[in-house]
């Protein structure tokens, strides 16, 4: 299973493009982090990849088919995310959420089994909400929320899974878990972090997206360097291998804006 | 290109991964369910042989019971109960039921629990187009029993492609004064459009007909007129509980649904189509009556929560039950007047909704 994106554009209608021709592709088992500053186009790239948005230049392929040939279940079969706007008015419980996940893999007017039941079940035990499952969704915490989502999108049983921010709500320790569970899963991983350290440490490799074209990609260690995080971010950085991880950790240096 | 590190094997082990407890007790909602839906097929039970025996003449309930399970003589209580009562009575439940359940799906597809086909302007465009139909006598000639019901739920389908259109938010949201806004203005509009009919070609025996519409009532049930409604309500209402799933899908908004496999445009298509049809049918029967889609399907949710799977079938009995009972209020209060139910139902419903708004309105802030 390989996820790849072929000059992908998304232009809004003034003709400013938000996604510029990138080109990037994650395998199976790998873990791939787009990282950038706000308004490079994490964001929409992700977007027109989980199908929320219709590219308007450029291809999504999975495995060399085309998913804009692919219907909209059929994505939903193979590619998970969390949205961004999970937000209901009405009263779920936390399993109804979670169970929702197994949508795309039913037929519409198909209740769920006990082998669905059991499936949600796992899921939210291995992102530390067990607890949560007779709790009303729409009164969790927004970390709470985060992890019940990445639940729903772990009982998609899918082949790609696609996260954006997802750790942006946690607390460090649930950051690590789900980072960590994520990695594990066997799943082609694409990810939109903030966190450079978390991402160099996760990742394979890093995609760095500014004004929405591809500036450096490749392994943590290659990718981020002093120079890009100035050149991209407008910071200054020390990026030093840390000796327990040997994964780049970055300093940045207030004050001394390069 | 993987640079496969050493440190996957490092990430610590769930603490709990292996307590894995047995699978939490869902048995408990579904009986829940069970007892909930006992109880008001009881209470409608109940609703209707009060409704049949209660009026300008009173029957014993015995006497209801036994004329019911066919055991009593030819009576006049006999025509009472059999033809002149229980038609309405039916033609109430199936009006309150079709109701309770266009109110829980039109609130599931604006995502916004003070929906209902009265606010939103949906039963006008049933009624308006009915009231077209009787004065310009559109379709002369063919049965008024097709050509009243049809032109409902095209007005109807017409009435909530509009409000949808105003009311929507660039985002794909619904905020609730939008929604209200779109829903007032389109029915102020189309009861206009009702008045001007009306007003360039008055008869008198039209204008009581008319008034009908704009109340709401029960009063012209006859056997004769049954079939129609109660089928597309039967009709109407499987195939929505058949679309639970995705009805629960739309609660997540567009692009929680688009990204578990929904085809929200052409699902929403037709909820559109299937939420018009029965509300456009059973106004065409009984004339727009008002926050009965409000109240149930709130009070409904109380019960057995928001999924609809139960939410439907609840929501359907509670509204029969509800309707039963205040057209029995609305024959009795004030006999020998017999107050259109409309009436009554926007008595309760009015101030329930502001309650609501209110509520809506302190959570709000809170949040």
């Amino acid at each position: 299973m390989r996820l790849r994106t072929e000059d992908l554009t998304y232009e809004i209608r003034s003709g400013r493009r938000l996604v510029d021709a990138v080109s990037l592709s994650v395998s199976a088992g790998e873990t791939v982090g787009l990282v950038g500053p706000n308004g490079s186009g994490k964001t929409t790239l992700l977007r027109c990849v989980y199908g929320a948005l219709t590219p308007t230049g450029g291809r999504v392929l999975l495995d060399g088919d085309d998913l804009a040939d692919a219907g909209v279940k059929a994505r939903a079969r193979r590619i998970a995310t969390v949205p961004q706007d999970g937000q209901t008015g009405f009263e779920l419980t936390v399993r109804q959420i979670v169970a929702m996940g197994r949508s795309p893999h039913k037929r519409f007017w198909e209740g769920d089994t006990a082998a669905d039941e059991e499936l949600v079940h796992d899921a939210l035990e291995r992102v530390g909400a067990a607890a949560l499952a007779g709790r009303s969704f729409a009164r969790l915490s927004g970390g709470e929320r985060q992890r019940v989502l990445t639940a729903r999108a772990l009982v998609q049983e899918p082949a790609v899974l696609v996260l954006d921010e997802p750790t942006n709500h946690l607390d460090i320790r649930y950051q690590l878990e789900i980072l960590g569970l994520v990695r594990g899963l066997g799943t082609a991983n694409l990810l939109a972090l903030h966190d450079l350290t978390l991402a160099a440490y996760y990742c394979d490799r890093l995609y760095v997206l500014d004004g929405g074209r591809v500036v450096a990609s490749g392994p943590p260690r290659e990718v981020l360097t002093g120079e890009l995080l100035a050149e991209v971010y407008g910071v200054a950085a020390e990026v030093a291998v840390h000796p327990a991880t040997g994964a780049p950790t970055v300093t940045y240096l207030p004050g001394a804006v390069g | 290109m993987t640079d496969q590190p050493v440190r996957r094997s490092r990430t610590r082990p769930r603490p709990q991964a292996d307590r894995r407890g047995p699978v939490p007790p869902e048995g408990r909602t579904g009986l829940r369910f069970a007892a909930v839906m006992a109880t008001l097929t009881l209470a409608l039970a109940a609703a209707a042989i009060a409704a049949l025996a209660w009026g300008s003449v009173r029957i014993p309930a015995a006497d209801v019971v036994h004329i019911l399970t066919g055991n009593a003589d030819p009576s006049p209580y006999r025509t009472i109960v059999l033809d002149v009562r229980l038609p309405r009575v039916l033609l109430g439940a199936a009006v309150g039921a079709g109701l309770a359940v266009v109110g829980t799906t039109l609130q599931a597809l604006v995502r916004n629990p003070l929906a209902d086909p009265f606010l939103l302007g949906v039963s006008s465009g049933a009624s308006a187009a009915a009231v077209a139909v009787i004065v310009l006598g559109i379709g002369a000639g063919m049965a008024t029993t097709v050509t009243i019901p049809a032109a409902s739920f095209a007005g109807a389908f017409l009435a909530l492609l509009v409000v949808y259109a105003l009311a929507r938010e660039p985002g794909g949201g619904f905020t609730t004064s939008r929604l209200i806004l779109a829903g007032v203005a389109v029915s102020y509009v189309l009861a206009a459009l009702t008045s001007l009919i009306l007003v360039v070609s008055a008869r008198a025996d039209h204008l009581k007909e008319v008034l009908y519409w704009t109340l709401g009532g029960l009063g012209s049930a006859r056997w004769d007129m049954l079939a129609v409604p109660l089928t597309v309500l039967a009709v109407g209402t499987a195939l929505l509980i058949a679309l639970a799933r995705p009805l629960d899908l739309l609660l997540v908004g567009e692009e929680g649904a688009t990204v578990l496999g929904l085809d929200t445009a052409r699902f929403r298509a037709a909820v559109f189509v299937l939420t018009s049809l029965v509300t456009g049918v059973l106004v065409a029967h009984s004339g727009a009556i008002g926050f009965v889609g409000l109240m149930v399907p709130h009070a409904a949710r109380m019960l057995v929560g928001a999924a609809h799977r139960a939410l439907l079938p609840v929501a359907a009995l509670m509204g029969a039950v509800f309707l039963v009972v205040a057209d029995l209020a609305a024959r009795t209060v004030a006999a020998p007047q017999d107050i259109p139910v409309g009436v009554l139902t926007a008595l309760t419903g009015g101030p329930f909704f502001l309650w609501l708004l209110r509520r809506g309105r302190t959570r709000e802030e809170a949040a």
